[in-house]
Order: structure tokens, then sequence, then C-alpha cells
């Protein structure tokens, strides 16, 4: 078996116990076996064995996976299921004829746009450009984007609004306030310095108001969790390649990652590049000097904020940070270090929201389907702020609030506590 | 049009395209379920309501294609594997919980309720319900009732049967009955008694009525750790004869807590030969005795350490762990055969010790899990099945290890159901005359043998030629590249 085939040692480590499925958010809302991570581990090993071929009815169950991860938590034998889902569709993804979307977000977005900051940025500000001059309200009154393609005027709708603000990654030096605790880089993010650039700034300031001199390293790239999400590892291994040579040169205590589903990306570094004999160490070397912001603040420790802020806040575990990197309780921990902030959790706070990196767009139906349940367990808790830790989740929440018209705002949990540092002078 | 086509369209106007499974790649992922045994059944078929529920029945009965019902496959006797092919028909769609009733400490759920949501919904009333198998996260109350599951609190307070009050079930001619009652009277047969862990053989349960408890004013969870197995054991004997029922007594050997501390972290201590996870419920003053009565018979026998848990974490911690034992086995091999062999609790030290040589005989480690305190084992055989012979080895290994149990006065199955793994070593147990007298109660329920026929009873089938998965090929039709 090839570099990019799940390993037969990973997939045999499930014994069918069937403690995941009601860790799976697919299960869950269908009911059936084959859309269950024990389910799809039974493909992979039938494909194994020789018994079935990767045929399109086998692989839509994979597809159809949003890889959440949940089911790794619930699993008692350790499978490593993230791992083996990427690799899986690695393999479907060089035999298959893909739909146009997946073509579209798999050959250009993925591979053309987003590895590329220049490109990337000229569409964000087309995309500004549309938002401002009107086009956007013409165009949607219009209809004719609906008239074209409904699912194209459906997935314009949930676009997230570009401020004006752009993060820089020119190797800028924020320098610490106060005695200097720790030196670290940021990850800056594809999209995310591009349309969260005032949030950005914000994870900064709060990094530098608890003593941390913070580099916005020059020539990072994308983490490549997209790329790997949709089983294209090798554009994955390209970017993490350089992304090592970028932040290894920069002579950090950490690396902070506020996205988790890049934190986990970078994470697992390690394990992508095991067999390169050229990175795998220093792939573990920068894997392992990684930190989520909230990990980060949580050990340093944070150094508590004193502005009151008098909202009531629930909390939306992202995946891939309480699945994927296990971390439950230190944003959860920020938020009540808040003072004024009431923590309200919903019902099934860890269960995915239906974002999925490229799922969205590519299973838009199935996407839909989870967001509305995620709302609904929202809605019962009242809270004026949803807190979330991840660019994918905090999107597709908001456009969960906004059609179904709720008096609601999405943040990150950085945010507020860059408001409540930002609210002390003036207590 | 085949039999089985014309059957497949009549049910997908009845239940909906999207809910009858009839490809080969998508019936593979219903061959399994917990246990060792595999088949591959002919169709699959989620109803979503009674009425549709006898409707599939009646149109398998007209096709006569055996049916067999599934609930979330967690099972470990191999009750909801298609031996044989056939129709399963999967309940994991009808899972509501149709009523909660506080006043009458009782409930009404659809087959297909996970366990633990059913004790969730009721926290709210200061109720729960009492049956927990480890499987409970995933495992239905439809399938319990089938195989009348056990769990680690079954010591005080029973099995599924003792809160079981009634249920509404289709029988073979598609005809839909209430059996017992929502109290806790019965008039009459107990009906309702010989559908609990009649493993789908002789209708197909689509309502149930439960009995609910109220939830103890204390708990208090206590870990003994011990350096040897034995002591361990001494340590349980003594507590029963000191006439003690705690809620649970459970132990774990040391493949056990190794492999659930890799999976949990539930503070297990690693060089323990055996731990014991001892809990007590009831009144406060009541509960603070009887602790301190175990720590001091615990003492007795020069363990290692004794912890109580402190906070609700704690014990939820503790618990997780062991709950997690059997799938955390997968970490150690890719196959275990649990054996489900219960004993009189005075014979724990002389089969623990009958087991260790059978182990060693097969060459294969067996990890021992045991609700101790009703003399419950589940020595697991651990094995890989890609190895040629190596199922056959674990399997043997089991029945000996059952033989062992009948033999010191015990039974075949505590909590698993008898199913196909347990099929042929009936007449360990029972004189043809026994199975013969329970056999004549099936006409009494069904025309035909069409529900989930073939198991429980010897039909002379080895369970090795069932459970024997297909070698690997790594060539055939999708073998990665």
């Amino acid at each position: 078996m090839g570099l990019d085939a799940p390993s037969e040692e990973d997939m045999y480590k499930c014994v069918h116990c069937g403690f995941c499925l009601q860790a799976c958010p697919t299960y869950l809302e269908t009911g059936l076996e084959t859309e269950s991570p024990r389910g799809r581990i039974a493909l992979m090993k039938a494909v194994n064995e020789g018994r079935i071929g990767i045929t399109p009815s086998v692989t839509r169950h994979w597809d159809l996976c949003i890889q959440c991860r949940a089911c790794e938590v619930a699993c008692p034998s350790g499978v490593p299921y993230g791992k083996l889902i990427e690799s899986t569709m690695s393999q479907v993804n060089s035999r298959r004829e893909k739909s146009w979307t997946t073509k579209i977000v798999s050959n250009i977005i993925l591979k053309r746009i987003i590895p590329h900051r220049n490109r990337l940025l000229l569409i964000i500000k087309f995309l500004r450009l549309y938002q401002l001059t009107g086009i956007q309200k013409v165009l949607r009154n219009s209809g004719l984007l609906n008239l074209l393609s409904p699912y194209l005027s459906e997935l314009e709708k949930s676009a997230p609004q570009v401020p004006a603000t752009i993060l820089e990654t020119s190797g800028q030096t924020i320098r610490a306030i106060g005695v200097k605790r720790s030196r670290v880089a940021l990850l800056s993010g594809c999209i995310m310095p591009l349309v969260n650039g005032p949030e950005m700034e914000a994870v900064i300031r709060v990094l530098t108001r608890n003593g941390c001199d913070v580099i916005v390293t020059q020539n990072q790239v994308c983490c490549g969790a997209i790329n790997s999400h949709m089983g294209d590892l090798q554009t994955t291994r390209k970017l993490a390649k350089r992304n090592i040579d970028a932040f290894l040169n920069s002579d950090v205590d950490a690396v902070i990652v506020a996205s988790a589903g890049c934190g986990i990306r970078m994470k697992e570094y390690g394990d992508l590049l095991r067999n390169d004999t050229a990175y795998a160490s220093k792939a573990q070397t920068l894997s392992s000097l990684v930190k989520d912001i909230h990990e980060f603040l949580a050990e340093l420790p944070i150094i508590p904020p004193k502005g009151h802020l008098n909202y009531q806040v629930t909390y939306q575990d992202s995946c891939h940070l309480s699945h994927a990197q296990r971390i439950t309780e230190p944003p959860r921990m920020l938020l009540r270090s808040i003072p004024g902030i009431k923590l309200i959790e919903m019902d099934n706070p860890s269960k995915c929201c239906g974002a999925g990196g490229t799922y969205t767009i590519t299973e838009r139906d199935f996407s839909l389907r989870l967001l509305d349940s995620k709302i609904k367990d929202i809605d019962k808790t009242q809270a004026s702020i949803v807190a979330t830790a991840n660019p994918g989740c905090v999107i597709q929440l908001q456009y969960g609030i906004k059609i179904n018209c709720h008096n609601r705002t999405v943040k990150y949990v950085t945010d507020l506590l860059d408001e409540s540092y930002s609210s002390e002078s003036t207590v | 049009m085949d039999k089985l086509t014309s059957m497949i369209a009549d049910m997908k106007l009845v239940v909906g395209e999207t809910y009858v499974i009839h490809t080969v790649e998508d019936l593979l992922v219903f061959e399994y379920d917990g246990s060792a045994d595999k088949a591959l059944p002919d169709a699959v078929v989620l109803p979503s309501n009674t009425t549709e529920v006898a409707s599939i029945v009646k149109i398998a009965l007209e096709n006569e294609i055996p049916i067999i019902a599934r609930g979330a496959g967690t099972g470990l006797s191999g009750g909801a594997v298609a031996k044989g092919g056939g129709l399963v028909l999967s309940l994991t769609r009808m899972n509501k919980i149709l009523e909660i009733n506080s006043k009458d400490h009782m409930a009404i759920v659809e087959p297909g309720v996970v366990n633990i949501d059913l004790s969730h919904s009721a926290e709210k009333y200061g109720l729960y319900y009492a049956p927990d198998p480890s499987s409970q996260k995933a495992c239905t109350i439809g399938g319990n009732v089938a195989e009348n599951s056990g769990g680690p609190h079954c010591l005080a307070y029973g099995v599924t049967t003792n809160h079981i009050l009634g249920m509404e079930v289709v029988l073979s001619d598609g005809s839909t009955q209430w059996l017992g009652s929502n109290t806790r009277e019965f008039q009459g047969y107990d009906l309702r008694g010989i559908m609990v862990g009649s493993e789908g053989t002789l209708g197909i349960v689509t309502k149930i009525a439960v009995r609910l408890l109220k939830k103890p004013e204390s708990v208090r969870t206590l870990l003994a750790v011990f350096k040897h197995i034995e002591q361990a054991s001494s340590a349980v004997s003594g507590i029963i004869a000191a006439g003690i029922v705690p809620a649970a007594i459970e132990m774990m050997d040391h493949i056990c807590i190794s492999a659930a501390e890799a999976a949990v972290k539930a503070g297990y201590p690693q060089d323990a030969g055996a731990i014991l996870l001892v809990e007590v419920d009831g009144l406060t003053e009541e509960v603070a005795e009887e602790t301190e009565e175990i720590e001091r018979i615990c003492d007795n026998y020069n363990p290692i350490e004794i912890r109580k848990a402190t906070s609700m974490e704690d014990r939820e911690k503790l618990w997780e762990g062991r709950k997690g034992v059997l799938g955390a086995l997968g970490r150690l091999a890719p196959n275990y055969y649990l054996v489900d062999g219960t004993i009189p609790r005075t014979k724990l030290m002389e089969v623990l010790s009958g087991i260790s040589d059978i182990a060693k005989k097969s060459g294969l480690p067996i990890a021992n899990l045991l609700h101790a305190g009703d003399g419950n084992l589940h020595p697991s055989v651990l094995y890989d099945e890609r190895i040629p012979g190596q199922t056959k080895v674990a399997l043997d290994a089991g029945a000996e290890i059952l033989k062992l149990c009948v033999d010191s006065g015990g039974v075949l199955s505590g909590e698993h159901g008898i199913g196909l793994e347990k099929q042929e070593y009936m007449p360990l147990m029972f004189t043809q005359e026994d199975m013969d007298a329970m056999s004549k109660l099936k006409p009494a329920f069904i025309t035909m043998d069409m529900l989930n026929p073939g198991k429980i009873f010897p039909t002379g089938t080895p369970h090795v030629q069932i459970s024997q998965g297909p070698a690997v090929a790594r060539t055939g039709a999708g073998a990665y590249k």
C-alpha cells in the first residue's frame, strides 16, 4: 500500500463495538449505520480485503463524513479516525470523476488560490468591493443569481462580510506590554488575516497584554488543513514544508494558532511528514511548538481581564479544538475569567455545527441540516453571544443566526477577552 | 422479477426509498454487531413506527424471508447477525421517548431509544433507568430487552427483566399485541417475562414500558488496588460473606487495567495485578457505614491502595475506565472473543486459575473483566482474525472457559444472550428434553420459524464457520494504491 493509503494497522484497531455511533452527527441525523464511523471503517476494511471496489456508493458514505472527529473521543480502542478518513479520501480523489463543485473547490480554490496570498487578496478585495458598492444588493434583489443557480445564490448569502482591516504578514514584531513572559510566532492563516483582520489584531493585543512579544512570521502560508480535508495530501505536504521553513527560523517559545482547524493540522505535521527524510524531525519540532491560543493563555496563565462585560454567552466547541485537540476547558475558563460574563452551556455544545471546512460547500444540504439543529440548541440558552474558536464555525453560525433572524452575535473567545482588556481603563 | 427484488419494491412503498438498503456495499455494514460473528443480510429495512413494522413483517411472511431485528448492533452474542441471510429490521429510527410518568415512576419508550438517553431524560424528575450495560452510551432499550442485558449495577438492582413492565409486540403474522401492563402487578401468564431475553425469536418489540427508579440519596465509589488477583477475589468473597450488597462490585485484571488506562486515563494504577471498583448507594448514613465496612474487609487482604472518589467527576472517570475496557482491548489486538459465563461466587479463585491455564495452553492472552459481585465473568480472548487459524484457537479457548464455568456449577451466559455465539454449547447445560421443552414455546408465538431463526438452540454448525471472516486479500477489487 502506498504512502497515502489508510493504514491497515489503524483500520483493524476498530473492534466494531459501536461506541462511536452516538457521537457521530451524520449517524444521529440519519439513524443509518452506513453514515456512521463504524460503518465507514467497515467499508475501508472491505476495500482493503478486496471484497468491494471504491465505487460511487462507497465514496458517498465517506464524502458525507464531516471529519469532526467526535468519534475519536468516544472510541475506547484509540482508532485514529481522522487519519484514516484523510488517507481514504486521498485514495478516493486520485481515482474519481469529481462533481463541478468539488472540481472548483479542489482544483482551483485549494490548489491555485489559497496557497497564494496575492491571488487570495485580490479575490477578497473584489468580494469587499462587491459587498460595499451595492452590486450585492442589486444582484440579490434582482433574483438573477437564484435564477442562475439556487445553490450559488444560497452560498452567496453565507459569504462573510469582508472588513477593511487586513493583517500584514511581513515578519513584524509587536512588543509585549509590561514584563515580557514569552516570545511567540503567530500563524496568520490564509483567509483569516483577510476576512478576520480585526479579530486577528485582537488576538495580537490579547497576547501582548499577557506579556508576549508576537512575531507575525514572514513567508508563512496556508496550513493545508482544507487541502487534507479534501484528500489532497500532496499539496498539504508542500504547504507544511514551507511553514516549517518559515517558523523554525523565528526562534520562539511557541507558534500560536487561533483557528482550531489550522491548529490540529499543524500539530499533526509530524505525522504527515513522518516518511520524509529531510523534514520528518523538523516537522516534529514544529508540531511540538504549536499551541492553540486558548491552550496557551490558560497555561501561561492568563492575566485576568478586569473590564466588566455584561453578556450572557454560550460556547460552541469547535470540533477540531474539542475532539481533535481535546481542548474543552481552557476556552471556558477564559470566558469565566471575564468579569460580568455569564456562561450558559447549550445542549450538546460539542456536536458539530455543520461547517466542516469545505463541507459547507460540497455537502450543502447536510451542512444546513446540522446547522439547523445547532441553532435550536443555541436558541434554548437565550444567550446574546455565541463564542467559538474557529473561522469556519464563526461563518457557519453567523449564517444560521442570520437566516433565523436572531438577534445574536458570534464572536471568538479572544474577541471577548480583548473587549474586556480594552475597557479596563474606563473601570 | 425475483422474490427479493419485488419484496424490496414493496418495502420501499412502506418506509420510503432511503430506508431500504440492498446494495452489496451498503449491506456490508450490517454484517456485524459487537461480536465475533459476521454474515451478510439480503436487505435491511428501517421502519419509523409500529404500523410500518407490521407491514414489513407481513411482506416478509408472504415472501418467506426471515427477519432479524437489530438495535444499535452492539450485542456480543451475534443476536443481530443475519446467519444464513434474511431481512435485517433495524429499529434505530424508532428512538422517541413517548412518555415519562414521574408520579408512577415509569416511562414508555420506542425500542431504538439509547439506554443512557432515557436516564438523562428522566434526570430532571430525580429518576433513572437502572440497568446499565457497559455499552449504555450506544446500545438501545429494545436490544436490552431482546438480550435481557445486565450491567455493573445489576448486582443490587437486577437485570433488564426486573425493570420491564410491558411491551407492544408485532407478532410474526403482522398482528400487534400488548404484553404485560404499566404496573408492577401481572395477571395471568407472564408473557412479558417470556419476551424479555427471547433474542428476537418470538416477536418484534415496538414499544416498551419501563420502570424508573428514584436516584439514590448518596453514592460512594471506592477503588481497591491489589498486587494479586487472588487477593482481589478474596476481598469480593469477604464483602459478600459479610452480608453487604453493594450496588456494584467490578474486578479488572492487569491487562484490562492497562487498556482502560490508555483509553481514558481513569487513574488506575499500572502496577496492580487487579483492581476492584465497588459502589454503594442508598441513604447517606447507611452508605457511610457500608463504605467503612467494605474498606475494613479490603484491608484484610493487603491492598496496595484504597481510594475513594471525592467528586462526581472522579466517580465518572473511574466508571468511564471500566465501561470502556472492552473497546479499549482493541488497542492490544484487533479482535476479542468475550465470554459471558457466570459462576457461583465461591468458585471465583478456582475458575480464574483455570482460565489462566487455558490462556497458557492456547498461547493467546486472556483479559479478565468481571462483574465480580454476581459471579458474571467476562474473560476476553485476544486474537487477530487476519492470522489464519487464530479465530479457531480463540473460539476453542472460549469454549473451554464456558465448559469450566458450567462444570463449576455456573451458567453459559450472564447477560449477553446465547445467539450464535453459544448455541452449540447449550448441551453443556441442558438435556435434549430441556431444549425441546423450550422450543415448544415458539409455535405459540410464531406461525413459521422466520424470526431470527437458527439462533439460541444448537444447529450442528460449528461456531467457527460462521465467524471466520474472509481472509485479508489486499489484491481484490478495491485494494488501495
